[in-house]
């Protein structure tokens, strides 16, 4: 069978499935191509991005920040302001609205850090569809209060319990109830990840972000960023702002990874900052780079920040690395830390540690730049969730 | 030369049992396969593990895991086939396994190895007809059993009933392996539908845990696939291969009464 969008990225992508769910990833192809194209759908999510999510998002020039270093100016995107604190709800909620038109009325989700579990629930609800979110149990622990905002918006939080109990896991048991109730139900995968037609769409419904800042940069700033740094885990907010800036090829793409406990130490979750143990497989559907050890078994990653503590890399990542148009590097647990307090008191945002991670890069990078070279760093959520987390560690 | 697939079916309804090497241990799963062997089964699915089986429920889940705590891997499974050979174990044995794994292993040495172990086909759950092409290029002669579903329309079963070789296996349920209280409604229906579109035998599973089910769905098809229920109870037991011996015998019973008049059984 063919498909109707290309369902690979070089060599990378796929749709590596079970059969049961084959038909079901036609059939969302098929929506998502047939949304796209038509105009009501697209002004209908254009006015929930605007009514109910608040876009666009503003552009936030880190004045001190950039003083504190002497280097580069640093721009915030903010998407930690869109409603439910991150950019997550961009894709839930386009998602959510191909699940209406599919008639479908059930939705499954996988989520870490709980944004793309909140942003689902907060998607369902707002378009009356039953949601479950399933959730490690390690990753429940750590983001208590997205568990309790998730479950009052009346979705119903499993808790996973299987492998390491964390992201992997729970995509696993979403992929496990999606096959069962494939019929009546949707996977809203939260990245860009796993089979096509996910991670083309994910970034489609992401790439708001990516134009938005484009524009404001023009507006505001009256140039285009030197670099764009982002955070990756699966790689849906990076993948969203890079793509507003990819056919500009003077505008440099940094995305950074999760180094953990650092990378000698092997708990991380740098796919590709570790290539002894990031090699190119499948899981999840799609081929890409994912740390394994020598028997193909997905290894346990570490992060301080649940959004980022994945063994896989979303596809159109590994390609934009392979063809040198994105560049990939990683921030430890200590450096997102230290970038998340000095975030704080130097310009008054909380940041999510997962986009600490790359406040972290820009803060590397910044004094090595000229004053007058900007930086854009795609704040992808904020960071309320982790105020349990951050508190334990810096006690 | 026909092969061993091809016999086997010569006396339908074949019962096959799914068993992953390594678990409980790998010794015992070793010795558990060679007592279904011979006891009744005409047709092992073998069992690779992996760290995310996401089309598995929770019995396979548990037994994998635990094959991968004790230290099983590839190469030490494929040598556990090759034992099985050595000791004699003449039916057609099927590995079935995610795709992650034989990557990692490098595909044209995993099939290599196999196939001098002794396996006689492939089942990747993780691989649609639409991912099968570089697996089968090197696989050769060694055929990747195709997968239909029930949620499969018309016009992709007949593509992929087309192209089968072995026999297809059915799964007969949306949902992941395990156990269920009941066969599928409609299941005759669905198997009639493949027939229209091939004469490679269809095998049913997915929820087929008692022999009285076994018989049930034997009356329709031409193989009864048994995973979980047979996890289960033999990785249950205190005494495992005296109760795959039981296991196997109990199924191979259950499904004679629905053998082929015309066909003779060894």
């Amino acid at each position: 069978m063919t498909t109707l969008l290309p369902p690979k990225f070089g060599p990378y992508g796929g749709q590596f499935v079970p059969e049961t769910l084959m038909p079901a990833l036609i059939e969302l192809e098929e929506a998502f191509v047939s949304a796209r194209g038509d105009a009501a759908f697209q002004a209908e999510f254009d006015k929930l991005m605007a009514s109910f999510v608040g876009r666009p998002t503003p552009l936030t020039y880190a004045k001190r920040l950039s003083e504190a270093l002497g280097g580069a100016q640093i721009y915030l995107k903010r998407e930690d302001l869109a409603h439910t604190g991150a950019h997550k709800i961009n894709n839930a909620l386009g998602q959510a609205l191909l699940v209406k038109r599919m008639g479908k009325r059930r939705i499954v989700a996988e989520t870490g850090a709980g944004q793309h579990g909140v942003a689902s629930a907060t998607a369902a609800a707002l378009l009356g569809l039953e949601c479950v979110v399933y959730m490690g149990e390690v990753d429940i622990a750590r983001q208590e209060p997205n568990v309790f905002r998730m479950k009052l918006l009346g979705a119903e939080v499993r808790p996973v319990s299987s492998g390491t109990k964390t992201l992997k896991d729970a995509i696993n048991e979403a992929i496990r109830d999606w096959v069962t109730n494939v019929r009546d139900t949707h996977y809203l995968l939260g990245s860009a990840l796993g089979p096509h037609p996910y991670p083309t769409m994910v970034r489609e419904f992401q790439s708001v972000i990516g134009r938005e800042a484009r524009e404001q940069m023009m507006m505001e700033v009256g140039r285009l960023p030197d670099t764009v740094i982002a955070c990756v885990g699966g790689g849906s907010n990076a993948i969203g702002i890079f793509s507003g800036f990819v056919n500009d090829a003077d505008v440099e793409l940094i995305g950074v990874e999760a180094g953990g406990s650092g990378i000698e130490t092997g708990k991380h979750a740098a796919r590709f900052g570790d290539p002894s143990r990031g090699r190119v497989g499948v899981i999840h559907g799609t081929r890409t780079y994912v740390l394994q050890d020598e028997d193909g078994q997905i290894a346990e990653t570490h992060s301080i920040s649940a959004g980022l503590d994945y063994a896989a890399v979303g596809p159109e990542h590994a390609l934009m690395r392979d063809a040198e148009r994105a560049f990939y590097t990683f921030a430890t647990d200590e450096e997102a830390l230290n970038a998340f307090q000095t975030l704080c008191r130097t310009e008054g945002i909380i940041p999510a540690l997962e986009s600490s991670h790359a406040v972290a890069e820009a803060i590397k990078r910044a004094p090595k730049m000229r004053r007058d070279q900007v930086i854009l760093v795609n704040l992808s959520g904020r960071g309320d969730k982790d105020l349990n987390t951050v508190i334990k560690e810096t006690k | 030369m026909t092969s061993r697939i091809e016999d086997t079916f010569k006396s339908k309804p074949i019962f096959m049992p799914y068993f992953p090497l390594g678990y409980p241990a790998l010794d015992t799963s070793i010795d558990v396969i060679e007592a279904l062997a011979n006891n009744g089964a005409d047709l092992i699915e073998v069992g690779l593990s992996f760290s995310d089986p996401l089309a598995d429920g929770p019995v396979i889940q548990h037994a994998t895991q635990t094959a991968l705590e004790k230290g099983i891997t590839v190469k030490k499974s494929l040598a556990a086939l090759k034992e099985l050979r050595r000791r004699g174990v003449n039916i057609p044995l099927i590995l079935m396994g995610y795709y992650n794994p034989m990557l990692a292993y490098g595909l044209e040495n995993f099939v290599r190895d196999a196939a001098e172990a002794g396996a006689d086909g492939f089942i990747v759950p993780d691989l649609p007809l639409e991912e099968s092409r570089e697996f089968e290029n090197v696989a050769g002669d060694f055929p990747l059993i195709r997968m239909l579903a029930p949620t499969t329309p018309p016009e992709r079963m007949e593509l992929i009933a087309r192209s089968a070789r072995g026999f297809i296996y059915l799964v007969s349920v949306t949902g992941v392996t395990g156990e269920r209280k009941s066969i599928a409604e409609g299941l005759g229906e669905l198997i009639a539908r493949v027939r229209e579109h091939t004469s490679a035998p269809v095998c049913v599973g997915f929820g087929i845990s008692t022999p009285e089910q076994a018989k049930e769905v034997g009356r329709m098809a031409d193989g009864v696939i048994v995973g979980s229920a047979c996890v289960k109870t033999i990785g249950g037991s205190k005494k495992p291969v005296e109760t795959a011996k039981q296991f196997a015998a109990a199924f191979r019973s259950a499904l004679r009464s629905t053998l082929d008049a015309s066909a003779s059984h060894a």
